[in-house]
């Protein structure tokens, strides 16, 4: 780089811009969180939701599923499990967990309670319901 | 090495590259997982290998940053480390809460595991990469404190250079930006809004900020080139990071309810990231190119040009390939986030820190360079580890492409499961050159062991 550009000049964008990006940051956040009430479906954020939001972390879902995109990618997205299979055929299928099909992927069994499926039906209902500007492409997720 | 303190960072190397074996390791079981799904079940279900994998993956980075610091900081700051005790003891706490928290994931139910620890109190687990239950978290937040109060000091005390100014800043981030994992809202939006303030702000913001003043660091000393070009190099690099990373946050926010014009924020400015990440394999190369000295550890200066390229592919190319909203569209939370993810913390960090204990070693070991053999084995070990990584990530792009058209773009759209299965042979190719990857690690671990005749101490 040419010497009349000097490391203090470096230095001077690196501080001024780490700055004003930043606080750019924190305007673009401070509108999201104002818009989201309009997006975040949190009218449907019941007790029983958060409980299944609850049961959802301390299972580690996440550690096969995806959820609105994000975790690991060695089971089906769970965003929107509620629309493609319904909440009879979600609790029924954590009741028989394992398959025990040879070779084949395993779930594990969580010995969840009626009360308890109920709640992480209602979250993953809630969770289908956010405005995702239209991801997943299809109902596949 | 010009410091005695500066010796302390031996046992963090030594931790680190005990934790990256076992990383690996865990990597090849859910490899292995992914096509003869039952595999270890239900000894080791699949979540529990991959938390111990990105897990392991991310206390050995920390151990690494931690070791770098504590090496470079007393020699850019020419004076004695504040407290080698509280180093060490640091040392210690974070070695045995890591490995008890790897420990309890492997032994311990999660569910139980949340109930012992606290998480009914402030739940801050179950979410990806910051499972930890809430003692480890605030061990980590302990742990880094204690960390920046000692390297702090010294930098005050001592000369300040750009690399120390840098290092310590990236490093006060990183503990700022952590704090966010307490942070756990009920409602989703704002959970993982908030969630990416740890993950992205810290690998594609204040992470930067450590590997390149490591790179520089290392550059300086195996180039000789002036000290001015190389933090002038720095300080353009690194604002470029931040310039377009913190807005370039935007490209998480596309799709979890957050508003559309994220997709333009995100698009545009993450589509910038490559450019920091390119400019660091310009420098790289440029700076060994005008080298005033001949290195004799020749090892460390093919590592600081091979975290150079790789940064770029993994990070910078492998990013932008799914970077624009109506690309991530189709390919958000498929195997092409999988490969970069491998590619990018390769490249990025296992090879940064790789390059900083290939230079610093040798040095607190009494030489100025491993001899001859050994350094071939450890470039051997390059070769293999990074060839490997490669093919790695080019089939689980080829798996992502053809899931991508199986599942969401197809007139007859798969399920996950039976467009998984149509792409097996791709993961049976992966789960392959994961195991060269391993030959590479325990090559890389061999050199360490290797006598001869290595090369006279000069610093």
């Amino acid at each position: 780089m040419s010497s009349a550009f000097t490391k203090s000049a470096a230095r001077n964008i690196f501080y001024g811009g780490a700055v004003f990006f930043f606080l750019l940051l924190l305007g673009l956040t401070f509108d999201t969180m104002n818009t989201l009430p309009k997006r975040d479906n949190r009218a449907n954020l019941t007790e029983s939701a958060l409980r299944g939001k609850h049961i959802w972390e301390t299972r580690n879902c996440i550690g096969c599923h995806t959820l609105l995109g994000e975790g690991a990618y060695f089971a089906p997205e769970l965003g929107n499990v509620y629309v493609r299979r319904g909440p009879d055929f979600i609790k029924t299928w954590m009741k028989i967990q394992p398959s025990g099909a040879p070779g084949r992927r395993q779930m594990p069994q969580f010995q969840l309670d009626e009360q308890q499926l109920d709640d992480l039906v209602s979250f993953l209902k809630y969770a289908s319901e956010i405005n995702t500007a239209k991801w997943p492409p299809n109902i596949e997720g | 090495m010009k410091y005695k303190s500066q010796a302390v960072a031996k046992p963090y190397f030594i931790a680190a590259i005990g934790l990256f074996l076992g990383q690996i390791v865990f990597g090849l079981i859910m490899g292995l997982q992914y096509v003869v799904g039952d595999f270890l079940f239900p000894a080791i279900p699949f979540n529990v290998a991959r938390m111990v994998h990105t897990n392991l993956l991310i206390v050995w980075l920390l151990f690494g940053f931690m070791g770098a610091a504590y090496y470079l900081i007393p020699e850019e700051s020419e004076r004695e480390l504040h407290s080698p005790k509280l180093a060490l003891a640091m040392f210690w706490i974070f070695l045995v809460a890591g490995a008890a928290t790897i420990l309890s994931y492997l032994l311990v139910p999660y569910a139980s595991l949340a109930k012992w620890t606290g998480n009914d109190l402030l739940a801050t687990m179950g979410r990806e990469f910051l499972e930890q239950p809430l003692p480890t978290k605030i061990g980590i937040v302990v742990v880094a404190l204690a960390m920046l109060y000692n390297l702090s000091m010294t930098v005050l005390r001592g000369r300040k250079t750009a690399i120390n100014l840098v290092m310590l800043v990236g490093l006060w981030g990183l503990a700022i930006f952590f704090l966010f994992s307490f942070y756990n809202p009920g409602n989703l939006v704002k959970d993982k809004y908030y969630w990416w303030w740890v993950v992205h702000l810290w690998v594609e913001g204040v992470w930067e900020l450590i590997m390149g003043a490591m790179l520089a660091f290392v550059l300086i000393k195996v180039t000789g080139v002036d000290r001015e070009v190389i933090e002038k190099w720095l300080y353009v690099i690194i604002a470029m990071a931040l310039i377009s990373g913190l807005i370039g946050t935007g490209h998480h926010y596309y799709w979890i309810g957050a508003p559309e014009y994220w997709q333009w924020w995100g698009s545009v400015f993450s589509a910038l990231e490559p450019i920091p990440f390119f400019m660091m394999t310009v420098f790289a190369f440029n700076m060994v190119n005008r080298r005033r000295r001949e290195h004799p550890n020749k090892a460390a200066v093919l590592w600081a040009l091979g975290t150079g390229v790789m940064a770029f592919l993994g990070a910078g190319v492998w990013g932008f390939l799914h970077t624009l909203a109506p690309v991530n569209f189709y390919t958000h939370g498929s195997q092409i986030t999988a490969a970069h993810g491998h590619m990018a913390f390769y490249g990025a960090y296992v090879m940064v820190v790789l390059t900083m204990i290939s230079y610093t070693m040798p040095l607190m070991r009494g030489r100025a360079a491993n001899g001859r053999v050994a350094q071939m084995v450890e470039m051997w070990s390059f070769w293999l580890m990074t060839v490997a990584m490669v093919f790695i990530t080019l089939f689980l792009t080829a798996a992502g492409i053809l899931q991508i058209w199986l599942q969401r773009v197809a007139a007859e759209p798969m399920s996950f499961m039976a467009a998984q299965e149509q792409v097996s042979l791709f993961y049976w190719m992966r789960e392959v050159s994961g195991l060269i990857f391993l030959i590479g690690v325990l090559l890389y671990i061999g050199s360490f062991f290797i006598k001869g005749k290595s090369e006279a101490a000069t610093t």
